[in-house]
């Protein structure tokens, strides 16, 4: 449990330790080689069984429901890099939207007044998110916690605004849409929507593989260090400003790439709305959070769960749209409650406990846990 | 005359069980003092008395069974409890924080008690408007056995006092302790590491071993035998 | 100098009104250390009360008051049955709940309430009152710096010179020492809730009378505006939350005036002014600084 003094928003959640050595069993979660031999041969065919639907669904469906599920997809890698930022790293943001729309303009202004193609803007966009994300991150040191949520919710509502004051685009509203050819497939064969859908599924693959790297390596372990115990980290080397800036870039780029894509799935890039970025960053955090926080796979599930839940409730109440947020905020809440460590950590209690023969463990002396925070540091925020 | 008596006293935290069939009395006007390793389940008997966990059997305290009440409840019975670590309440003053422990009583004696209490720890008043959680834990452990009997508890229980206080400190922290039994009456039920201290201001010891009760008897005696402080106390 | 003085006027009475909803936000956060996302929602909804009730020939102090006492209901009942189960988990959970709440509660009033503009009645009498030279003060603004004073006034004795507010400090510090002194912790939490609540209600109520009409959207821009006031003053002084509403108000009308560049993005002055103070006084202006231990 991180015991930061001073921050009510400093997140407690994460199941990643720090570990040196990979001989974790049972309830430490997912560093790959440490899983006994038959849960990692069921991972590996739930793994492909999966990989084959993703792959054989744009197929399946019709361009309507591509288009749902690419929405999930590029909700997924901003959840992922807010991931890295906020769970693995500790600095929560709710301004990741900010660094979405970053990217989407990116794109965007690159289409529309620089006639790129669309494909190598991806890039542009990942590279200009991180800038921005650094130019964040170093004043990010200096403020903890709820201020530094604060901040960033700040960014992401400051963010439309700029874009109104500098983006001229259709009919002199900073609204961009870039025409459908800019996203023809490339693939011939393939219907732009599912090119759109792969293309997305592809970008979405290496870079949770990329993340999951990263999480596992020297890297990941700084930013954990630095998530749960700054001061101990800083003593055992860890470049506490290195890290926590770079994790912010990184996480940008996420954001960025996301807005990115969605540029080319709902193909348009729309400074218009004031409240649009900070909504989008509380989906981040959502996405985060109910699929599971300090996880991988989390991001990817809570983003379908979100992208699903939110279709649903809008198709259930025909007429009376105005009930949609009210219904999508009672099940956060609901779900919240049943899975307060996301769907994947529930599923991951749930298969540790499936595994046990006995659900009491044996007596061990050591079990008696002193009262969690020793009342010489200062307990309560300042 | 037991004021608290723990009979078949078992659990613990969830499915971790801690306490096995603990059977334990303090007699009234007496010091019981106990003892055990790391995790033998000292802190964790503390807490079920004072209701912060729910446990199996039976708890009277001045004979009133108080099994599944509440740490509010059992508080207002006149049980007051130090837990491990002080619970300062870090941003609030010295001052603040002594009369918190007289919350609930009402009366104009609360008054003096604190002019009191500020008698017998001058630094406490030398820091009064001072936020208690910049003090050195030496004051603060000063603090929270002042607050503590703000309340004028008839029982009070305290978790490992002596931890990371200098020896000095805790010297004088269980010379107030004894003070306060033999001038008062004061009843005091303390959980120690520090066998030694402890033992000398006790009447009546236990060793706790893995959830039970290894070996009890009078405190001279258990200070005494060799055989007991060899294997339990480590001195 | 005249523009200069109407400008600040005109400042001062926006940044009262964000102050009032800083006030809200910096007593649950002083209570029970939560930030609440869906303060501006909850009292949108009290708002809304206290429009209907005035539209059945209520008076409107009168319609204020129930208001009040239902919010302070409503948000003693939130707390226990939303807020307290997520005690000990993470803190973003409860802030998906709370985000979960201004959702829910700003379309429940669309439902409800419907999505047409209403007129809130004013307790205040109309006019404008003269201040220096030939600037003008709004009788209603006078009104609303007078009823947030008397707040703060009541909340500061509470809090620090009365055993209730002793108990509610004791639970923010320090939630399990304090049931081990006899206070019933849940109590004081729903009670921090409840009082949050019951003032977001004035807030919103007043600040809808101010203006020509109301929708649902009263009140997230105020929102944004009373973060920032309540993080400049540290989220730990009342009187801080107050002051630094006023001067967040003054700053962005003095900018809106002063400064073209910024045209448009006034709302880059608060949030600079945030970032600022935050990287020079972590704790903002009023805050305490922690101590540290390792």
């Amino acid at each position: 449990m991180s015991e930061h003094s001073g921050a009510a928003l400093e997140p407690a959640i994460g199941d990643v330790p720090l570990v040196i050595d990979d001989t974790s069993t049972g309830e430490t979660p997912s560093l790959w080689p440490a899983v006994p031999r038959k849960v990692l041969i069921a991972r590996i065919v739930i793994g492909v069984v999966l990989a084959a639907a993703a792959l054989y669904a744009p197929f399946y469906f019709e361009p309507t429901m591509n288009r749902v599920l690419s929405q999930a997809i590029y909700l997924a890698i901003a959840a992922m890099g807010l991931n890295l930022l906020t769970g693995f790293n500790g600095q929560v943001s709710i301004g990741h939207g900010a660094f979405f729309g970053v990217g989407a303009f990116t794109s965007a202004i690159l289409i529309v007044d620089h006639g790129w193609t669309y494909e190598p803007t991806i890039l542009v966009a990942a590279v200009l998110s991180a800038a921005v994300g650094v130019l964040v991150g170093l004043p990010a040191l200096r403020v903890r916690g709820l201020y530094l949520a604060l901040v960033t919710l700040g960014l992401a509502v400051l963010f439309p605004r700029i874009v109104q004051k500098f983006v001229d685009g259709t009919g002199g509203v900073a609204l961009l849409r870039p025409p459908r050819s800019s996203f023809a497939s490339l693939i011939d064969g393939l219907a732009d929507d599912q090119w759109a859908y792969l293309l997305s599924l592809a970008i979405m693959a290496v870079l949770f593989v990329l993340a999951w790297n990263m999480v596992r390596g020297r890297i990941g372990r700084s930013m954990i260090a630095v998530r749960d115990q700054e001061i101990a980290a800083t003593t055992v080397g860890v470049n506490l400003a290195g890290t926590k800036v770079t994790t912010f870039a990184i996480s940008a780029a996420y954001a960025g790439v996301a807005g990115s894509l969605s540029v080319m799935i709902d193909r348009v890039a729309d400074g218009t709305n004031p409240i649009l970025y900070f909504q989008r960053s509380i989906e981040f955090l959502v996405a985060m959070v109910i699929g599971g926080a300090a996880t991988i796979l989390g991001p990817a599930v809570g983003a379908l769960l979100l992208v699903l839940l939110r279709r649903n409730t809008e198709d259930l109440i025909e007429g009376k749209e105005v009930l949609a947020p009210a219904i999508f905020g009672a099940s956060l809440i609901v779900i919240v409650y049943v899975l307060p460590e996301g769907v994947v950590g529930g599923v991951r209690r749930l298969l540790a406990r499936l595994g046990r023969p006995s659900a009491r463990p044996p007596d061990t002396p050591g079990a008696d846990r002193p009262p969690p925070a020793p009342a010489d540091a200062p307990a309560a925020p300042a | 005359m037991s004021l608290l008596e723990l009979s078949n006293v078992a659990g613990g935290y969830g499915p971790v069980r801690v306490l096995h069939d603990i059977d334990l009395a303090v007699d009234d006007g007496h010091v019981a003092v106990v003892l055990g390793a790391n995790g033998a389940g000292k802190t964790t008997t503390l807490r079920a008395i004072s209701g912060l966990i729910s446990v199996g059997g039976d708890i009277v305290f001045d004979g009133q069974r108080i099994t599944g009440k509440g740490p509010e409840a059992v508080s207002r019975l006149g049980i007051a409890h130090v837990p491990q670590g002080r619970g300062t309440f870090s941003d609030l003053t010295v001052e603040d924080n002594l009369r918190i422990g007289a919350i609930n009583r009402t009366g104009r004696d609360v008054e003096d008690d604190l002019a009191r209490w500020f008698e017998i720890f001058p630094r406490l008043a030398e820091r009064r408007r001072q936020d208690a959680g910049s003090m050195s834990g030496g004051e603060q452990q000063m603090l929270a056995l002042a607050r503590a009997m703000m309340a004028r508890p008839r029982l009070l229980l305290l978790d490992e006092p002596s931890l990371g206080l200098a020896p000095l400190v805790t010297r004088e922290l269980f010379a107030r302790l004894g003070e306060l039994n033999r001038e008062e009456g004061l009843t005091i039920l303390v959980v120690e590491q520090n066998a030694n201290l402890a033992l000398d201001i006790g009447h009546w010891g236990y060793v706790l071993e893995t959830g039970r009760i290894a070996v009890q008897g009078p405190a001279q005696q258990l200070h005494d035998d060799e055989a007991v402080r060899k294997a339990y106390l480590g001195f | 100098m005249q523009l200069f003085i109407e400008q600040v006027l005109n400042g001062v009475g926006n940044g009262v009104v964000y102050g009032s909803v800083a006030l809200a936000l910096v007593l649950i956060f002083r209570t029970t250390g939560v930030l609440n996302f869906a303060q501006g929602e909850m009292a949108l909804f009290s708002t809304y009360i206290s429009w209907k009730l005035t539209t059945t020939g209520m008076p409107v102090v009168g319609a204020i008051a129930i208001s009040m006492a239902i919010a302070f209901i409503a948000g003693a009942f939130i707390e226990r049955t939303l807020i307290r189960p997520m005690e000990g988990r993470s803190a973003l959970n409860v802030v998906i709940i709370t985000l979960g709440l201004f959702l829910g509660l700003n379309s429940l009033a669309q439902l409800v309430f419907g999505t047409d503009p209403q007129q809130m009645p004013s307790p205040f009498p109309e006019g404008s009152v003269s201040f220096i030279g030939d600037a003008t003060i709004q009788k209603e603004t006078i009104g609303l710096i007078v009823v947030l004073l008397l707040e703060c006034l009541g909340l500061w004795i509470l809090l620090n010179r009365s055993r209730l507010g002793l108990k509610l400090r004791a639970v923010a510090s320090n939630p399990d020492s304090a049931r081990l002194h006899g206070i019933r912790a849940g109590s004081m939490l729903m009670l921090g809730w409840a009082m949050s609540a019951a003032l977001g209600a004035v807030a919103g109520s007043l600040v809808a009378s101010e203006r020509t009409g109301f929708d649902s959207s009263l009140m997230q821009t105020i929102l944004v505006y009373a973060l920032a006031a309540a993080a400049l003053g540290g989220f730990d002084s009342i009187w801080g939350a107050v002051i630094c509403g006023v001067v967040v108000g003054v700053a962005d009308a003095l900018t809106i005036q002063y400064v073209d560049a910024l045209d448009g993005i006034e709302v880059v002055l608060p949030l600079a002014l945030i970032l600022v103070v935050l990287v020079v006084m972590p704790n903002g202006l009023f805050g305490k600084r922690t101590v540290e231990r390792v």
